[in-house]
């Protein structure tokens, strides 16, 4: 597999080599990938293929057990303090939203700018509710998760993230626990970020938003990546006969 | 030769209750402040903490809270600290209390979704800010019904200080019936008072967790 982006020390992501094990299970094999800053990049895969694995290792929810990850120029040590630098500079969004259930919408979006950036409160509110208001949901400040959508939820989860003014964002199956009809106001959401030079890994299998908008696509399955591309040639000409297979298996 | 059993009497067991209540509450404040440490212990990410307290509330979970009581009595006097009634048992009774409410808070902060830590490490939050303002609020939130529940354990558990002397309700009673020799009389109005403590605490209990099943329910 050769990196279609060359090796570029500014890059937004350099993972090399990277090994990840959950105890005997080899859950990443030997990855290499350099993302660019402002790169919009597809992971998909069969279910247990690693891309979850592979997007969580880059602000180390999950630990690795060989090679290096740079992040934004800093480099990753396995509990170090660097983590904690990463983390703030890396926004992620989950499948299942991962609100504070016993906060407001403003809470959740003001919290880490508070504590971790240390702003103050006045600040604070005015950049959530800057965020709200740019993904759509301004009115809903005062509600507390529960009482949102599925596809409100989640577009406050990415308001919350981008309150940390975020270099990279990282999207973990962001539609995969809505109902149909929520879909494409998240991503739409994620278009329109996109659109604003956005560094963004997003995993997910909407084929329909990889067209649109991803400057690459990677296939994953066992841990390893198995084809990269851009969009076009990936899912008109894919080279590997288990891109073929899994593309066949979700095309529609 | 006996005394009846008369208001006095009644009336000396009645008062008695104010020992057990401040017993019991400072066994409850001690065990809360233990039970803390105990609770943020077993979930730390240092292996030594954890075994720490595992080992803490193995062994006051595996043995009666007689022994505990009788090992603190015993033990404080052999150290030259002196028979004090009150330390050893409040000393008992908060070990005691701090295992049992570690554990049970233990598994309220499990039951916070790892997801919600995952938020916070994403977000950047160091260890003090993801559990005071993430993680310790929805755990409390579960923990209210079994603390209240555990709460009226402790009282009754308090009982067992009458055994190294210690005058509280149930002492109370034995003294009366050492004079009245009416252990009928006596116990039922012991256990009386016991009931008039617990039981709108047990309600209360109830009350709480049907409240938290309603509000985890949407």
């Amino acid at each position: 597999m050769s990196n279609v982006v060359p090796e570029n020390t500014d890059a937004a992501v350099i993972m090399r080599d990277v090994d990840k094990w959950y105890d005997s299970y080899h859950a990443l094999t030997a990855i290499n990938l350099t993302v660019a800053r402002g790169e919009k990049i597809v992971v998909c895969g069969p279910s247990g293929s690693g891309k979850s694995t592979l997007i969580r290792c880059i602000n180390q929810l999950e630990t690795i057990r060989s090679g290096t990850i740079t992040v934004d120029g800093i480099e990753l040590t396995n509990g170090g303090e660097n983590v904690d630098k990463i983390r703030r500079e890396v926004g992620m969004v989950f499948q299942q939203f991962n609100l504070f259930p016993h906060m407001t919408v403003l809470e959740n979006c003001m919290l880490a700018p508070i504590k971790v950036r240390g702003v103050s409160k006045a600040e604070a509110e005015q950049t959530a509710r800057r965020y709200l208001e740019r993904v759509r949901i301004p009115e809903q400040a005062d509600k507390y998760p529960a009482q949102l959508s599925g596809g409100q939820q989640q577009r406050v989860a990415i308001a919350r993230a981008l309150c940390m003014n975020p270099k990279i964002m990282l999207f973990d199956e962001p539609t995969s626990a809505l109902d149909p009809e929520m879909v494409n106001e998240v991503l739409d959401t994620m278009i329109d970020l996109a659109s604003e030079g956005m560094t963004m890994l997003v995993v997910t299998h909407e084929m329909g938003f990889a067209r649109k908008v991803a400057d690459r696509v990677i296939f994953m399955d066992k841990g390893e990546i198995v084809e990269m591309g851009e969009p076009e040639s990936f899912f008109s000409n894919p080279q590997n006969e288990r891109t073929k297979t899994f593309l066949g298996q979700i095309a529609h | 030769m006996f005394r009846s059993f008369g208001p006095n009497e009644a009336l000396y067991i009645i008062t008695a209750v104010q020992w057990t209540l401040l017993l019991s509450a400072i066994a409850f404040a001690g065990g809360a402040v233990g039970g803390m440490a105990i609770a943020l212990a077993r979930v730390s990410a240092i292996k030594t903490l954890r075994y720490a307290a595992l080992s803490f509330i193995r062994v006051f979970q595996g043995t009666p809270l007689l022994m505990q009581l009788f090992l603190v009595y015993f033990g404080l006097s052999i150290m030259g600290v002196g028979i004090n009634l009150w330390v050893a048992a409040a000393a008992a009774l908060t070990l005691h209390a701090s295992a049992y409410l570690g554990e049970i808070w233990r598994g309220c902060i499990e039951a916070v979704p790892a997801g919600q830590s995952e938020a916070s490490y994403a977000l950047g939050l160091k260890y003090g800010d993801r559990m005071r303002y993430v993680v310790l609020p929805q755990a409390a939130k579960i923990s209210v019904a079994p603390t209240v529940g555990f709460l009226v354990q402790l009282i009754k558990a308090t009982s067992l200080t009458s055994i190294i002397g210690f005058v509280e309700l149930t002492r109370a009673g034995q003294i009366i019936n050492n004079a009245t020799f009416q252990p009928l009389t006596v116990f039922s109005l012991v256990a009386a008072v016991y009931f008039v403590l617990c039981w709108p605490l047990s309600m209360w209990a109830r009350h709480l967790e049907s409240r938290f099943a309603v509000a985890t329910a949407r």
